[in-house]
C-alpha cells in the first residue's frame, strides 16, 4: 500500500513538474522544474530496487548536469524573452496531436504486451542481496569492462572537444574582448594591436615578433 | 505490494513524450536542450524497470551507460550552444539558418 501511494504521489510530480517545464518561459524556471524532475525519476530508481543510480541520478543529473546548464543560463544572460513567433504554421498544435499519438500507441503497445514476459522479479532481489552496488560492479567490471573503459576515451574526447569548441579565434568577428584583458595579453605593449583589430587569442599573440 | 512493471512503462511514455513535444515546440536551443535530457531520462527509466522486470542487472548497467555518454552530450552540445550565441547573437534556434536555401 505504501509503495502504490509513493508511486502515484512521485508519478503525479513527475509528469506534472515536465509539463510546468514546458510552459516556462524563463529558462531558469524551466531547469528547475527539470531538476524537480529528476528528483522524481530518481525515487523511481530506488523504488525499482537500484540503489546505486539513485545515488548517480541526484549527483551527476541533478547536480552537475544542470549546474551546467543554469552557468550556461547565466552566461547567455537570464533575462531574454523567448521569441514565440511561429515560422511554420500550427506547428505547436500538430507537435501536441502527434505526442498524444505517440502517447496512445506506447500505452496500446505495453496493454498488449502484458503477460508476455513471465516476470523473475524474485531474482533481482537475490542479486542485490550483498548490496546493488556490488552487484552492479561485478556486472560492470567484468561483462561490461571494455565498455566501461571505451567511455573513459568518450569523455576525454568530449572534454577536449568542448575545449576547442569554446576557443575564440582571432578572425571570427566576435573579437569584443575586455579592454582589461587586451593590455594584459599585450605584454605590456600599450595598444599595440595591429591593424583591423587582430588582436585575438594569446595564441596568436605569441606567434607575433614582438 | 509490488508496483507493476507497467506503469513504470506508462511513467516513461508519458515523459518521453512531454519531451518530444518540448523539442518541437520550444524555440530556445537550451530548452529544447533540456526536453532532450527528459527523453533520455525516461528511456532510463524504462531499462531500469526492464531490469526489475527480468531480474538481471544488464538494464541497470545500460542506464548507467546512459548517463555517461548523456553527460559527455550534454557538455558538447552547451559548447556548440555558446559557440552559436557568439557567432549569431542568440539561442533561439530559428535563427541558425545557415544551411537554408
Amino acid at each position: 500500500m505504501g509503495f502504490l501511494i509513493l508511486f502515484w504521489a512521485t508519478a503525479s510530480i513527475a509528469v506534472a513538474s515536465a509539463i510546468a517545464m514546458l510552459f516556462m518561459r524563463n529558462a531558469v524556471h524551466a531547469a528547475l522544474m527539470l531538476i524537480v524532475n529528476f528528483f522524481c525519476i530518481a525515487v523511481f530508481f530506488l523504488m525499482l530496487g537500484s540503489q546505486f543510480l539513485f545515488v548517480v541520478q541526484i549527483i551527476v543529473y541533478a547536480g552537475a548536469i544542470m549546474v551546467l546548464f543554469l552557468f550556461v543560463i547565466m552566461l547567455l544572460g537570464v533575462d531574454r524573452q523567448e521569441d514565440l513567433h511561429e515560422r511554420i504554421p500550427g506547428q505547436r498544435w500538430i507537435a501536441v496531436l502527434l505526442g498524444a499519438g505517440l502517447v496512445a500507441e506506447i500505452v496500446v503497445a505495453v496493454r498488449l504486451g502484458l503477460g508476455l514476459s513471465t516476470g523473475h522479479a524474485a531474482r533481482l532481489a537475490a542479486l542485490n542481496r550483498g548490496g546493488n552496488v556490488r552487484a552492479l560492479a561485478a556486472v560492470l567490471f567484468n561483462r561490461y569492462f571494455f565498455p566501461f573503459e571505451v567511455t573513459s576515451v568518450l569523455l576525454i574526447v568530449a572534454a577536449v572537444g568542448v575545449v576547442l569548441l569554446g576557443r575564440r579565434y582571432a578572425g571570427d568577428g566576435t573579437a569584443a574582448r575586455p579592454a582589461a584583458i587586451a593590455t594584459r595579453a599585450g605584454d605590456g605593449s600599450g595598444d599595440g594591436d595591429g591593424p583591423a583589430g587582430t588582436g585575438g587569442d594569446p595564441g596568436g599573440d605569441l606567434e607575433r615578433v614582438p | 505490494m509490488r508496483t507493476p512493471t507497467e506503469w513504470y512503462l506508462v511513467v516513461s511514455a508519458l515523459l518521453f513524450t512531454i519531451g518530444t513535444v518540448g523539442v518541437l515546440v520550444r524555440r530556445n536551443a537550451l530548452v529544447i536542450f533540456m526536453s532532450i535530457e527528459l527523453q533520455l531520462n525516461a528511456v532510463n527509466l524504462s531499462l531500469v524497470a526492464f531490469s526489475r522486470q527480468w531480474g538481471n542487472l544488464v538494464g541497470q548497467v545500460l542506464a548507467f551507460f546512459s548517463m555517461t555518454v548523456a553527460a559527455a552530450e550534454v557538455v558538447v552540445g552547451l559548447a556548440i550552444i555558446v559557440a552559436l550565441y557568439r557567432k549569431r547573437g542568440s539561442a533561439n534556434v530559428d535563427d541558425a539558418s545557415l544551411l537554408r536555401w
